[in-house]
């Protein structure tokens, strides 16, 4: 016991003697606080109680005006506008209710309005301009400016908004601005923009107009007032203008950009067109779209609920997010990829019975037809699927793998849009990552057929397929996709150089035995109809990819549920010598690729190559895309 | 009547009235700057006045709890709170890119709250368990004790809180005798790394300068600190505004809700962060010291009761957690007149905030109960320790 106690004691005089150090921090540290509130309270009072009456100098941020967006011919896909606002400062408001009663007869308030602007009035303080009312008209404004005298505390205030005139067209690459939220905050935060954006409350959300934010933003500009003890502005003493944002100059030709999305009319789907000399985007569909206009001003629940729960998915970027096995249209990429790896030469001919035999499984051709002999040419002119199925033995999925790779298959193409997907470009490795159990890892030589004819594991957006045109039409250049062609400071236009991001070295053989045959393709191939009257030479590829596995069943299109129906693809370019033009385009659920997908790419080459006639042109391909 | 009688002599008893007294003065100026601050009475004010009602009883509640349940829910508050930390990892909800919180539906909760009394309490717990036999091993398990929660709240991110969990931590260990010998050279290390610092601003905040262990947003936080002008309209907004309100202050101040800078809404976050800028702009440097000294006060009252408590675990939560409050109102203070960064730490009593006066009010409750049950304890039980049997 008496142990017990001393140890005790011994723990308390120790914990005295901590207790005694902590308390002597503890004063040292308030007695620092009190040397700080000294040296502003005493020392440094008199200039900063100068700054404090400076400060009835109130300094406002002036946000600058937001970039504009334009196409290639300078047609507008973004503007601002200015719109007449109405704020109120609850300090300089005697009797809020007498206020609003005699502004009604000045303007319109509805019921919604008061309101909103009594919620917003309960969450703001008393010196914060709160918002009444937007969008006044030119008469409303003019009205309330010659009446402003009556109204102490009210505000009349021009800001710029946001519009897009074109709505729907090209909606998803101009994407849209909106609120700036949490998240942007934190972000502009950690880039050290927050400054900036002070007196900004909208950013760019989706699309050029997320990706290009920093360019179409501008510097804020500040002006020092002067206001009286209540915060009313009495006088501009200082200003320093904000600097506008750059607007942008996109690749995108407006007017093929519409065609293309006529064609599609009614129908989803993506297609993607590329100038293969340079990596310009020329067209960027994808539909169905949607108004951008709906954001600028924060979406209604209705619209929203409406675009977010459609099951067309308008709000998705089709071609870049949306990832689909391509189907026949990979065909001419296997060609040169069998001619590269040594396994086939341009007069190779393989028989084909119309089915291949490995092990016990028999792969047919579509619709078993058979072709008799084969080679590279008749291979891609009547898309046999069996001389591809019989290179299954000879290339691993390794190598294709290693060939597709440089064209952009299954990589992050590096276009100028966020939410860009990777898609799938199949591997031993990619299996063994992308399942769980061993048995699943395994990789099936029958996997490798399906492969080979671009159906099976690979997944693709419509975007890396019209890159990899774009490479097979300039004969290996991989450019990076570009949207924005110049950047306009003030009056001049800075051109956005291209970029080639690497080179693939390809035999020119081979590259012209695929290009011969995908010319005879659009001639006397699969895609002739479409092409028949073509003043100009396309090399093309069609492609029908199927969803639903009938089990050797014949596939009745009608018998099948709509969504289960096949994709219609083409891929093609032209002229077929010096093509100015590569394109990929892929119809969901449309049937044969001939029937649907080809037409359109018909109309976007037609408004490319003969702009003279391509507003005459348009309306008959709509009828033939059905 | 007899038994009521006694049951509210004995709750009477359970209050600490030095303590309950500075607290009631604290409360009540609070709640007069919080009227200012919004500039007449609103929503914001009432609600305040709600929370410091609903604190004060919280308070009572604890303090009429023996030391010894709070020992013995320690761990199992410790445990709770760093299940709901792993919780708020895959569950929790997320705001201002951080996941801080878990939503129970009635309640939006955040666990790093509850670490803030946990832990301090857990390691109170340890050391009186292990007393008589601690050795060097004990500080290093206290550290990992400390280290688990701290890792988990910096991981939301949410470094401010992770510091103040971790220095409640520290301030166990060092009540519980961790060597001078180890702190005194990490103190000297951080004081004049500090120094070097602020002697070699210029160069280190050159914009080509590049700090290889923090982040440019990081580096951004502690120029801003070093010269607040560099960026006007951004960081440097608030503690530009914060010290110019302060200063304009003066000896006397410019009287009750008659500060331009608050009434003119320069100063950012008035109601919550830096709302001494709104009392010290208004009271001045007499106001602001008179303040000081009553925190100091509450301060020393805390310390006098530790000091005077008879078990191990008394001792250490209460110096502990008196410390911490120190901490709160030292960061917060240092913040607004532009010593330290700026960081998001509540005033205690002032700030406007329902979570921060709870966790204030659990604080005060312990220490009232350690203070009330100072006397009533068997003598046995207070010499051995609550853990031994």
């Amino acid at each position: 016991m008496f142990d017990f106690k001393s140890a005790n004691e011994r723990e308390r005089n120790r914990f005295g003697l901590r207790v005694w150090v902590a308390g002597f921090a503890v004063l040292l540290a308030f007695g620092l606080l009190g040397w700080r509130l000294w040296v502003l309270q005493v020392q440094q009072h008199h200039g900063l109680l100068q700054r404090a009456d400076n400060n009835r100098t109130a300094v406002v941020p002036i946000p600058p005006r937001r970039g504009e967006i334009l196409d290639r011919n300078g047609e507008v896909l973004a503007r601002n506008y200015l719109s007449y606002t109405l704020d109120v400062v609850p300090a300089q408001v005697d009797s809020m209710d007498g206020l609003l009663a005699d502004l009604e007869r000045v303007v319109s308030l509805s019921d919604r309005q008061k309101r909103q602007f009594e919620r917003r009035l309960r969450e703001a303080g008393p010196f914060a301009p709160v918002l009444l009312r937007n969008d006044l008209s030119d008469t409303e404004a003019a009205y309330f400016a010659a009446q402003a005298f009556r109204f102490p505390g009210v505000e009349l205030k021009a800001r710029w908004v946001r519009q897009y005139p074109q709505g729907q067209s090209a909606a998803h690459v101009v994407g849209y601005i909106g609120r700036i939220s949490e998240r942007d905050l934190q972000n502009l935060d950690a880039s050290n923009e927050l400054g900036n954006y002070r007196g900004t409350d909208v950013i760019g959300k989706k699309g050029i107009e997320k990706s290009w934010e920093t360019q179409l933003h501008g510097q804020t500009g500040i002006e020092s007032l002067e206001v009286t003890a209540r915060g009313k502005p009495v006088q501009t003493l200082h200003r320093i203008d904000p600097v506008p944002g750059h607007d942008l100059v996109l690749s995108l030709d407006l007017r093929l950009q519409r065609i293309a999305e006529q064609a599609f009319e009614g129908q989803r789907g993506a297609l993607v067109a590329i100038d293969p000399n340079n990596g310009e985007i020329l067209a960027f569909v994808s539909q169905p779209s949607f108004d951008p206009n709906l954001f600028v001003d924060g979406i209604d629940h209705e619209s929203w609920k409406q675009l977010n729960e459609s099951e067309d998915k308008p709000l998705i970027t089709r071609p870049v997010y949306g990832t689909y096995p391509i189907g026949s249209t990979y065909k001419p990429f296997v060609a040169l990829a069998a001619m590269a790896l040594g396994k086939r030469t341009p007069d190779t001919k393989i028989y084909d019975p119309g089915y291949y035999e490995m092990g016990k499984t028999r792969f047919r051709n579509a619709g078993s037809v058979p072709y008799g002999h084969v080679d590279v040419h008749k291979s891609l002119v009547v898309s046999s699927d069996v001389y591809y199925y019989s290179m299954a033995e000879e290339i691993t999925v390794d190598a294709l793998h290693d060939f597709m790779k440089p064209f952009g298959f299954g990589q992050k193409t590096g276009i100028d849009l966020v939410g860009e997907r990777t898609g799938i470009l199949p591997s031993t490795d990619w299996k063994k990552s992308a399942f769980k159990d061993a048995e699943q890892q395994r990789w099936y030589p029958g996997e490798t057929v399906s492969v080979l004819i671009g159906q099976g594991y690979n997944a693709f957006s419509l975007m890396q397929l019209a890159q990899a045109t774009a490479v097979l039409a300039n004969g290996g250049t991989y450019y990076r996709p570009q949207l924005v062609r110049a950047i306009k400071r003030g009056g001049s236009a800075e051109p956005v150089p291209s970029e080639v991001m690497h080179r693939i070295d390809l035999d020119p053989k081979a590259v012209s035995a695929v290009r011969d045959a995908l010319v005879d393709v659009t001639k006397v191939g699969t895609a002739r109809k479409a092409f028949a009257t073509a003043p100009y030479e396309v090399a093309g590829k069609t492609g029908t990819i199927q969803l639903f596995n009938l089990k050797g069943a014949k596939y009745k299109r009608d018998e099948v549920d709509e969504r289960l129906r096949d994709h219609s693809a083409f891929m093609g370019y032209a002229p077929s010598k010096n093509p100015t033009i590569a394109l990929a385009v892929l119809v969901e659920n449309a049937g044969w690729g001939s029937e649907v997908a080809a037409p359109i790419a018909r109309a976007v080459f037609d408004a490319w190559l003969m702009p003279e006639t391509a507003d005459v042109a348009k309306a008959p391909v709509g009828e033939t895309a059905r | 009547m007899i038994s009521l009688f006694n049951w509210l002599m004995q709750g009477l008893r359970a209050i600490d009235w030095p303590l309950l007294l500075i607290v009631a003065c604290l409360s009540g100026i609070g709640l007069l700057v919080m009227h200012s601050a919004v500039g007449g009475t609103d929503w914001r004010f009432e609600d305040q006045s709600q929370y410091f009602v609903f604190a004060l009883v919280l308070m009572w509640t604890v303090a009429l709890v023996p030391p010894q349940w709070l020992a013995k829910m320690a761990p199992l508050l410790y445990g709770a709170g760093l299940f709901l930390l792993v919780a708020v990892m895959f569950v929790g909800d997320t705001s201002k890119g951080a996941t801080r919180w878990l939503d129970l539906g009635f309640v939006r909760l955040q666990p790093s709250e509850i670490m803030k009394i946990a832990l301090p309490l857990l390691l109170a717990w340890y050391f009186q368990k292990r007393e008589g036999k601690r050795n060097p091993l004990d500080y290093l398990i206290g550290l990992v004790l400390v280290a688990v929660p701290f890792l988990l709240i910096v991981r939301q991110p949410d470094l401010g809180t992770a510091l103040l969990v971790a220095s409640a931590g520290f301030f166990v260990l060092y009540f519980a005798g961790l060597s001078f010998k180890l702190l005194v050279p990490v103190t000297i290390a951080a004081v004049l790394g500090i120094g070097l610092v602020l002697a070699y601003e210029d160069s280190l905040c050159a914009p080509q300068t590049d700090w290889v262990v923090l982040h440019e947003y990081q580096k951004g936080r502690v120029c801003t600190l070093l010269d607040p002008a560099k960026d006007p309209l951004g960081k440097g907004f608030h503690t530009i505004q914060s010290t110019i309100a302060v200063g304009s202050g003066g000896l006397y101040g410019r009287g009750y809700m008659e500060g331009t800078q608050a009434q003119l809404d320069f100063i950012p976050e008035r109601t919550t962060d830096f709302i001494f800028a709104v009392f010290a702009e208004e009271f001045g440097l007499y106001g602001s010291v008179a303040l000081l000294f009553l925190f100091l006060l509450m301060v020393a009252r805390g310390l006098v009761i530790a000091q005077r408590s008879e078990t191990t675990f008394c001792r250490l939560a209460a110096s502990s957690l008196t410390m911490v409050l120190f901490v709160y109102v030292f960061v917060n203070i240092g913040m607004v007149i532009g010593i330290l960064p700026v960081v998001g730490v509540p005033l205690p009593f002032f700030s406007y905030g329902g979570t921060a006066l709870l966790t204030l009010a659990l604080a005060l409750g312990i220490l009232m109960s350690v203070s009330a049950h100072r006397s009533s304890m068997p003598a046995s039980n207070a010499r051995t320790g609550l853990g031994s049997p």
